[in-house]
This record gives structure tokens, C-alpha cells and sequence, in this order.
């Protein structure tokens, strides 16, 4: 039993000595963190979109990872933009990060869909038009098809600026894929 | 009673409750009109097409406005919790709401006071919150599409966004997807899992495959898989297992898009009108 002790006693102090020099900013909603995700990286820093730590979890969130030693500029910067973040927690390990892969089917030489996650769109090539929008479960992404499908890709507000949550965040990297194979 | 709850994307809809009513507008319910898109609409009005067929009452169908702010699902899950005992449901389908494993949480504990449980089928967020949560094992049937069958195969992955990219590349072998989310205790006993190929399993082992007829087009359509998760509730309220529930679900979805003929761009209204049809014609086929 001795020794189990022992053991537990040296992981807490590997974790005591383990330098944090990364920090998280948690926010509301994941698409928030779309925007988020484009300022910062237009500033230059060096961030991470990542799942949120086990405590900030409600099945549905994404949170930014940043440099620690950054945080009072970034903060100000968040806040000059309305965007400040619910909470900044330092973290010690890292979170996942979404899945970017995307599959592409074409129909009929006609249709174009693209599958990001669990999120496709669908596109007419002739006409530029969205036909379709199909999987997912959270609420935003019926409202999202009612917005989005019979407008022209060139046209649409993304399904980042529209939705709210993780399957608006895979949607809106199909709806980029789709905007670069078709062009915006 | 059939009980189908989930949230709808209305701006500021109140809670409703109430039989769900088919009309040339879209369902009734609570004396509101909604109108069938995809989702829980399209899914009340798959099952409450079964029950017409099968002449049972009208499934009760409980929703609420959420466009992704939460407060509609949040509702939802609060009414559940609170008066899900005292609602007499034999067969509850739980589909779009906001993934909350807290709130989730607080429905299965009030599960867990009930004499007699309801079958319990989950798809869309509750499903993703169920797995998110450990909590697959409440449930009887889960509808994932291959997306979300990557999902529940990845023990680390708290929604589909999540899938980690090796999991994600093994969808060309479904069987192995099957067999991680099943040793992860992530699905329970009965799933149908959507796709070219439908896989029906028990136990984490496949007893039937679904392949024909073959409606290619169908895939890009939001909602088709609404139609299997509607009809598979409704066909287990009628009294089929969820085994046979799933067989006849996974016909009819197909025969319905044989005879829609769908292009990419058909939206699902135009297939659900083809359901009655296709469950005459599927059940004369299975005897």
C-alpha cells in the first residue's frame, strides 16, 4: 500500500513542477470562437482551438489555447471587440482539436457535396445555389438549413456567423471547402 | 403513449405539448402549426404517419423554439426531468436539442425513479450528449449516420467535431467502428447505423445489412435520417421489437426514395409523403 502512496505523491509533484505556459479562453458559444480564432491569428499569436477542460464541458464547446504570457493584451484585445471570453483558466494539458478532414462526392457531375465531421452541404454548381444541408443534432442546424439552403454560396452569411454551435463549427468548415473548390 | 420531444427552430417558441397532428401546413400541436423542414418535425411526422398506418393514437410530440441559443433545449430537458414520470410514455424519442450533460443527466436520474421504464431511443444531440455523458446505456436504440458512428467508435471525443482523424478514415470499415464504440460501452443494445449500407446490431454484433434498392441521391437530403429514427419509434410503439423496427424502418426509408426519385437538391417533405406507400409495399414484401 506503501507504494501506491509513494507513486500518487510523485505525479502530484511531476504536475507541481510542470511549467504552465499555456492558458485557455473559454467562451459561450463555439462559433464565437470562429471570429475569435481569425483575430488572434491575424495578430500573429500563436493559438490552438481546442475542446475545454473536463470542468467547462456541457457536451457542446470549443475554447481557444493561447500563450500564457500574452493574456493581458489579448484580453484587451477581445474586450475592444466585444468579444471578451467567459473565463481565462491556465491549462497544463492539451485539448483535442476539431476534426478538419472533409470527403467530397459530386452527383450527376451536377452537385457538389462536402462532408466536414458529421455536417454536408451541398451546392448546384450550375447555379451557385445550397440544396441541402443534412446531419448533425444541435438545435441551431435545422435553423441554419432554413437560412442557408436556396441561397448562393456567394451570397449566404457563413454558418459561422449564423450558428452557434459544434455542428455549425464542422458546417462552416465544409461551407470553406465548398467556397474554395467553387470559388466565393 | 409515444412521446417524441425535441427542439424546433423557431425564435422564442414556448414549450408545447400536445398530439401531433399531421395538416397540408405541417404538423399541429398545442395549436401550433410547424412546419416540416427536417428534424423533429420531420421525424414527428414520419411516426406519426406509422401510427395513422397502424391505427394507434397520435404520438405526443414535445418541442420548443431553439435556433442554438439554448433556452428551448434547456426547457425541454427541465420539463422531462420534472414530469416525465407522471406522463405515462411506454416509447420516448429524445432527437435535436443542445447536447447539456448535466441537464441530460437530471432526466436519466429521474429515469432511474420510474417503476416502469420507457423504451428509450436517442439520435442527434441527445444521442451525441448520452455518449458524451457515459450514459449510452439508458437507451435501447441509437440512429447514428456514419459521421456520428465514427463519433461513439472515438472514447475521447465528447461531440462529432471531436472525431480524432484516424477514427474518422476508419468509416470505409464500419464493422470495426462498431465493434470500438461497442468494447467503449458507447451505444446500446440496438442501433441502426445509416448509410449506403445500413447496419442493424444488436449487442455490438450485425445481424442484418440493408443495401437495396440503392437511391444514391438520398444522401445529401437533410431529414432522411429523421425518417428512420421517427419510423423506428413508432414501429416499436406498434409493438415490434426494435430489431424488426429497424428492418422494416430501413425498407421503408429506401422504397420511399425509390419512389420520390430524388435529385440532391428534393427537400424531405417531398419523400415523407411517400412513406404510407412504401410501408404497404415493404410489408407485402416481408410477408
Amino acid at each position: 500500500m506503501k507504494w501506491f502512496g509513494k507513486k500518487k505523491d510523485k505525479e502530484i509533484d511531476d504536475t507541481a513542477l510542470e511549467s504552465v505556459t499555456r492558458g485557455l479562453l473559454v467562451f459561450a458559444h463555439p462559433t464565437t470562437v470562429i471570429s475569435v480564432e481569425e483575430i488572434l491569428k491575424d495578430e500573429g499569436y500563436s493559438i490552438r482551438v481546442v475542446s475545454p477542460p473536463p470542468s467547462y464541458r456541457t457536451g457542446c464547446d470549443l475554447s481557444v489555447e493561447f500563450p500564457l504570457e500574452f493574456e493581458a493584451e489579448i484580453s484587451e484585445l477581445l474586450n475592444s471587440v466585444g468579444m471578451a471570453p467567459l473565463d481565462v483558466v491556465p491549462i497544463t494539458s492539451k485539448g483535442m482539436e476539431p476534426l478538419h478532414f472533409v470527403r467530397k462526392k459530386e452527383f450527376n457531375g451536377r452537385y457538389l457535396m462536402i462532408r466536414a465531421a458529421n455536417m454536408k452541404m451541398t451546392v448546384d454548381k450550375i447555379s451557385g445555389k445550397i440544396v441541402n444541408i443534412s446531419g448533425g443534432g444541435c438545435p441551431d442546424v435545422p435553423y441554419m438549413a432554413t437560412e442557408m439552403i436556396g441561397q448562393r454560396l456567394t451570397d449566404v452569411s457563413s454558418p459561422g456567423e449564423v450558428g452557434y454551435s459544434l455542428c455549425a463549427y464542422s458546417l462552416n468548415t465544409s461551407y470553406e471547402e465548398l467556397v474554395k473548390e467553387l470559388g466565393a | 403513449m409515444l412521446l417524441l420531444a425535441g427542439s424546433v427552430p423557431v425564435k422564442d417558441l414556448p414549450l408545447l405539448i400536445g398530439p401531433v397532428e399531421i395538416t397540408s401546413h405541417g404538423i399541429k400541436m398545442d395549436g401550433h402549426v410547424l412546419e416540416v423542414n427536417r428534424g423533429n418535425e420531420a421525424m414527428m411526422t414520419a411516426a406519426a404517419l406509422i401510427c395513422q398506418e397502424y391505427k394507434l393514437d397520435k404520438p405526443v410530440g414535445m418541442v420548443a423554439g431553439d435556433t442554438g441559443n439554448r433556452a428551448g433545449s434547456e426547457a425541454i430537458y427541465k420539463y422531462l426531468a420534472e414530469n416525465l414520470p407522471n406522463m405515462n410514455a411506454d416509447v420516448v424519442t429524445l432527437h435535436y436539442v443542445m447536447p447539456d450533460i448535466n441537464l441530460n443527466k437530471k432526466v436519466l436520474a429521474t429515469i432511474d425513479t420510474m417503476d416502469k421504464k420507457p423504451v428509450m431511443i436517442a439520435d442527434a444531440g441527445t444521442m451525441y450528449v448520452a455518449k458524451a455523458g457515459g450514459d449510452a446505456h439508458y437507451y435501447d436504440v441509437f440512429t447514428p449516420d456514419l459521421g456520428e458512428m465514427a463519433f461513439l467508435a472515438d472514447d475521447k471525443a465528447d461531440h462529432p467535431a471531436f472525431t480524432r482523424g484516424y477514427i474518422f478514415d476508419l468509416e470505409d470499415d464500419v464493422p470495426a467502428l462498431i465493434q470500438k464504440a461497442h468494447e467503449a460501452n458507447n451505444v446500446p443494445a440496438t442501433m441502426f447505423v445509416k448509410g449506403a449500407t445500413d447496419y442493424i446490431c444488436l449487442n455490438g454484433e450485425i445481424v442484418e445489412t440493408i443495401s437495396e434498392p440503392c437511391v444514391e441521391t438520398m444522401e445529401p437530403i437533410g431529414g432522411t435520417g429523421d425518417l428512420i429514427t421517427g419510423m423506428i419509434s413508432a414501429l416499436i410503439y406498434a409493438g415490434k421489437s426494435p430489431l424488426d423496427a429497424c428492418r422494416i424502418a430501413g425498407r421503408v426509408n429506401r422504397q420511399a426514395g425509390v419512389l420520390s426519385q430524388p435529385t440532391p437538391a428534393t427537400q424531405i417533405e417531398e419523400i415523407l409523403q411517400f412513406l404510407p406507400q412504401a410501408l404497404h409495399e415493404v410489408l407485402e414484401q416481408l410477408g
